[in-house]
């Protein structure tokens, strides 16, 4: 091993690791091993990418307060820490962190809240495409209607919970006080989509995310509507077909 | 391959004072096309797909020169660049067309971990020949010369064989990139290894300097008590780096000059009024003492 490749060996493990010594070599012009000046870099790396996810889970962080929050998020980073210089790509496996993180374990839907604000940053970041508009609705030919194909837009991301996950993320996205919410009210299902450049989060009705997993393993407009009767029998095909282009879901429609 | 020569379409960096974009000044700049000469980004902010970020860049890059400035690239590491992240930077300079494009004297990525800190190396003949090596490839990659900027450091290694300025200087003339030369960082390293930081500005190599920064830095204590800076651009620049800045310009003059103001961001006008006072101090004199390159 080249003494660079050690030495920075050395240091990367005692960045990460606050207990461990100040690496050998590493000095001040006052003395050997400085402490306090090696901390700085330990901080840094720490507050910054503990910051980074304050800024991406903004939700989650308000729910379990500052403090709180920083705490949990810097023992993610200990045993997550990023393995990209592309730091809009961290924080995926923030939501699976927290449905087993102790300290956070009577919150047990602080991890579907942390999903659909990781999927809002996928949809944020996503790739442009220009979604279909209301004509595309107006062009279906009812006879033909069933075999159809959808093409979602890139930004699409589909948010399923057993808790009402979408009315905590919107009462906690706003300014004020939110609304007392009952955790135990329900599941609900997420659209998230983004047809310019600005996010929108949107509620499912019954049946809509059955509807809309079984187009995106690639279903007919038929096959899937019968998935999401499956779910709910008061599903209504037109609506969600109209529901789903109007939020600027999807990017085309075509037989075959 | 020419590495001197700039990219047919881009736009080059006047010698006046440019500003950091973020993007809750769109809007702002967008409206108002403020008199500033250039904007600069971090390149790993642009490596999404789409949507708003590039939306936002896409329409600043109408109006005014952009500098590409990288932070994730790990040239100082031992290990090899990270091709991916490499081919993600030359794609944000083909699409955006920078007039300047600059990285760190730093590494930040070991062991497929990404510590997100410019982090030291030793000032050794081994670092230098690694740097040089991967400076090489950047230049290679992207088919221009590109800026290296000097670090802030907070410790030192008992390896290091030369002093900064050696080290930045054999880079310079192995490889033929150019220097950002961060007034900020010269004086925030200056106090904590105790020299002298005109000193150091005045036997700087301006002739290879393309871009100046200017940050803001916290104040601390070492272990032993001593006066400890930390760069954090948070805060104006302060007045003892506006007089060494002001120093560098008479001695080199006029060169590109960023205000870098990233975390605990200001009201735009705030920015625009730091970027005023650099331009005080550029239009002071209007001919380039030594030319770049």
């Amino acid at each position: 091993m080249s003494q660079l490749s050690e030495i920075q060996t050395g240091f990367a493990r005692a960045v990460l690791n606050a207990k461990d010594p100040v690496p050998e070599g590493v000095e001040s012009h006052l003395r050997t091993k400085p402490l306090k000046r090696f901390g700085v870099y330990r901080n840094n790396v720490y507050v910054s990418l503990v910051s980074v996810l304050e800024g991406r889970f903004p939700v989650v962080a308000r729910l379990l307060g500052e403090d709180f929050f920083k705490a949990t998020a810097r023992v993610f980073v200990e045993q997550n820490p990023p393995n990209s210089p592309v730091l809009m790509r961290y924080g995926g496996q923030f939501p699976e962190f927290l449905e087993i993180f102790e300290p956070v374990a009577d919150l047990p839907w602080l991890g579907d809240v942390a999903r659909l604000e990781w999927a809002w940053n996928l949809a944020y970041h996503a790739a442009d495409r220009e979604p279909v508009g209301s004509e595309a609705l107006a062009a279906i030919d009812p006879s033909t209607a069933a075999s159809l194909h959808a093409e979602f837009h890139p930004a699409v991301q589909l948010i399923r919970s057993v808790y009402p996950v979408v009315t905590i993320w919107s009462e906690n996205s706003k300014d004020g006080e939110p609304d007392h919410i009952d955790a135990g009210a329900g599941g609900e299902d997420g659209l998230i989509v983004r047809p310019g450049i600005a996010v929108e989060v949107r509620h499912l009705p019954l049946g809509g995310a059955a509807f809309i997993a079984a187009l995106t393993k690639g279903k007919t407009l038929g096959e899937a509507a019968e998935a999401a009767f499956e779910e709910d029998t008061a599903f209504d095909l037109q609506a969600n077909i109209a529901g789903l282009i109007a939020s600027g879901a999807i990017a085309e429609l075509r037989a075959g | 391959m020419n590495r001197i020569q700039p990219h047919t379409g881009s736009s080059p960096i006047p010698a006046r004072a440019g500003v950091g974009f973020k993007p809750e000044h769109f809007g702002e700049i967008l409206e108002g096309r403020p008199d500033v000469g250039w904007f600069e980004v971090h390149a790993e902010n642009y490596m999404g797909d789409g949507g708003a970020p590039h939306h936002y860049l896409s329409a600043i890059r109408e109006h005014y020169p952009l500098s590409v400035h990288g932070v994730g690239l790990s040239i100082g590491a031992d290990a090899e660049l990270d091709k991916e992240h490499l081919v993600a930077l030359k794609r944000v300079c083909d699409r955006y067309e920078p007039g300047l494009v600059s990285e760190h004297l730093a590494w930040s990525t070991h062991d497929g971990v990404y510590l997100n800190d410019l982090l030291p190396v030793p000032y050794s003949s081994e670092t230098l020949a690694r740097v040089c090596e991967h400076i090489e490839q950047v230049q290679d990659v992207l088919g221009r010369r590109m800026l290296l900027e000097n670090p802030s450091t907070y410790i030192k290694f008992e390896s290091s064989e030369m002093s900064e300025l050696e080290f930045l200087r054999a880079i310079v003339s192995r490889t033929g990139c150019g220097l950002l030369l961060d007034v900020n960082n010269v004086h925030v390293s200056a106090t904590n290894h105790a020299y002298d930081a005109t000193a150091y500005l005045d036997a700087f190599p301006y002739e290879h300097v393309g871009e100046i920064h200017l940050g803001g830095h916290a104040e601390d204590e070492g272990d032993d008590g001593e006066p400890l800076l930390i760069d954090d651009h948070a805060s104006a620049v302060a007045d003892i780096v506006w007089g060494l800045y002001d120093r560098t310009i008479a001695r080199c003059g006029p060169v590109p000059t960023l205000i870098e103001w990233d975390n605990d961001v200001p009201a735009w006008d705030k920015l625009k009024d730091e970027a005023a006072r650099a331009n005080a101090i550029l239009s002071k004199t209007s001919v380039r003492h030594v030319a770049a390159e």
